[in-house]
């Protein structure tokens, strides 16, 4: 019998893993995947290390700040700022027609290019800044509501509206055109006041610290271990089962599953007792150059474009992608340290919105050649918004829904999960509670400080 | 344990929850919160390792009684004599 059963061994699992194992808890991790790592994790291709998901570390914030959710969950994983060799970003940009604002990891060179771009925000900008500083993100109380209205009413300018929501929608809002106003002050503090970072070993080093403390605490990661069922008996849970029959028991289970992909597993709920899921999934493609991005001129860490004045936050109505809008990383762009250097190689990362269902309903030679058709498609989109690189690609990867799906468990491949969160991870079971993208918070940071806090509140204080 | 003893044990797991903070200055009257920074989820640990290392409980409508580190050793005392 475990004291607790955590589902999903991502972020979110993992550092909920340590947080109880460090109290003496007994501690099973299940993984349905043969790695651990969910939508951070990391493969190898051709004799070449890929992260599947990241672009960016967010809520980066220097050695020695107390506050904000990277220091708190050092605080509480006990790791020192230097075991994550976070380095930050040289600079990013959110790019439509014509107008282009800048950021870097300190506010006051966006407020530069406000007052440059739209210099009669410049006012509102401020103001709009106080009334975030005012939001608690452990306080749940005021995340509803519509992040359009709160900025229509405090800002002016809809361009400006439309350019700030860009990247706070890509990079974390799992509803469609809107955005829930917690989330929204949750994510501008993210990339906006704290920023962006990148360990030159990209994601696995982060994993690997997890996954070494996990275990030299004492637990146990079961990998290629999915969760046929959770068995339930009344209002509480039992325990599960395993796709291979195994039957494990725990006083409570933890789920990074998903909202509905975790009531799906209950065997006490009907079909139409499930939540709705998420729509917004990606196609991305990973673009490995002859040379160093910088010198085909693109110095940008990350680019947030988008080709007309509205921005569209939507699932692709009829076609298999949407490359209206994207997103353009290189993980080459970060100040790593100078006993590393520079990345061996150019990379150039591309995100479109993508539609889960059309590319699940493609047989596999079709499969491969639309991949193709949209990698062309969407780096074709991209390059109207920065050098074009296609004359030095000598690799190409590209990932679909389908393969988030694999990796994360999501419905539809939804990479931010459910839009409606349950802030609180409560379920209808008395000892079921979730961690993960579907509790609210996004992000590496997010995912962990989210399996920290689910932790504590659910599942140490009764012991 | 003596109040000595509770206090250097309480700088112990400081020291563990918040590793790079210079505790040689604390002042004991005042509030950790405000010296520290520490929020919430900090209270929470020192709880914990209280209860990890020394199997003291602590009710959750006492967490205001470690406010700072007077008021800690104080309430401790009782707790952790026999210890």
């Amino acid at each position: 019998m475990y004291d607790t059963i955590i589902i999903g061994a991502g972020m979110s699992g993992l550092a909920a893993g340590i947080r109880l194992a460090h109290y003496d808890q007994k501690v099973c991790i299940l993984e349905k995947h043969w790695t651990i790592g969910g939508l951070n994790s990391f493969y190898r291709l051709a004799g070449r290390d890929f992260d599947v998901g990241l672009h960016a570390v967010t809520n980066f914030t220097p050695p020695g700040t107390k506050k904000g959710p990277l220091a708190r969950l050092l605080r509480q994983l006990r790791f020192k700022w230097e075991d994550f060799e976070l380095s930050p970003q040289l600079g990013s940009a959110i790019a439509f027609p014509g107008v282009r604002l800048g950021f870097t990891n300190d506010i006051d060179f966006l407020r530069s290019e406000i007052r440059r771009a739209f210099p009669g925000e410049v006012d509102n900008f401020e103001r709009m800044l106080t009334l975030l500083a005012d939001y608690d993100d452990l306080n749940q109380d005021n995340f509803g509501g519509s992040a359009r209205e709160f900025l229509q009413d405090t800002l002016g300018d809809a361009l400006l509206i439309e350019m700030l929501l860009c990247p706070l929608m890509w990079y974390g809002n799992a509803r469609q055109d809107d955005m829930d106003f917690g989330q929204f002050c949750i994510m501008f503090r993210s990339i906006f006041l704290e920023g962006f970072a990148r360990p030159y070993k990209g994601v696995r080093l982060i994993l690997k610290h997890l996954v070494r403390r996990f275990r030299a605490l004492g637990g146990e990661l079961k990998l290629r271990s999915g969760v046929e069922r959770i068995q339930t008996d009344g209002d509480r849970a039992l325990g599960v089962i395993l796709e291979d029959g195994t039957v494990i028991e725990g006083k409570r289970i933890l789920s990074s599953a998903g909202i509905i992909e975790t009531q799906r597993l209950c065997d006490d709920l009907t079909e139409q007792a499930i939540d709705r899921s998420g729509q917004l999934t990606f196609i991305e493609s990973i673009s490995v150059l002859d040379r160093q991005p910088k010198e085909l001129g693109f110095g940008d860490t990350i680019v947030f474009f988008n080709d007309s004045d509205k921005f569209h936050w939507q699932r692709p109505e009829s076609s298999l992608c949407d490359t209206r809008t994207g997103v353009i990383c290189s993980p080459n762009n970060y100040a790593y340290p100078n006993d590393l250097g520079q990345l061996d190689e150019g990379v150039i990362r591309l995100t479109t919105i993508a539609d889960f269902d059309s590319w699940s309903g493609l047989d596999d030679a079709e499969y491969q050649r639309q991949k193709m058709w949209w990698y062309d498609r969407s780096v074709a989109s991209a390059v109207r918004f920065m050098p074009d690189f296609r004359g030095h690609v000598i690799a190409t990867d590209i990932f679909t829904p389908k393969t988030i799906r694999r990796f994360t468990s999501h419905q539809n491949g939804a990479v931010y999960g459910a839009p409606d969160k349950k802030l609180d991870g409560t379920t209808h079971l008395r000892n079921l509670f979730l961690c993960g993208t579907d509790q609210g918070f996004v992000g590496i940071i997010g995912a962990i400080v989210s399996g920290i806090s689910m932790a504590n509140m659910h599942c140490l204080r009764d012991v | 344990m003596g109040p000595a003893e509770i206090r250097d044990e309480i700088i112990d797991i400081l020291s563990e929850i918040a590793p790079d903070e210079d505790l040689s200055d604390l002042d004991d009257e005042k509030s950790f919160r405000e010296q520290m920074e520490l929020d919430s989820m900090d209270f929470l640990d020192i709880v914990m390792e209280l209860r990890k290392r020394h199997r003291v409980q602590i009710p959750e409508e006492e967490y205001g009684e470690l406010a700072s580190m007077s008021s800690t050793v104080r309430y401790l005392e009782p707790k952790m004599a026999d210890i």
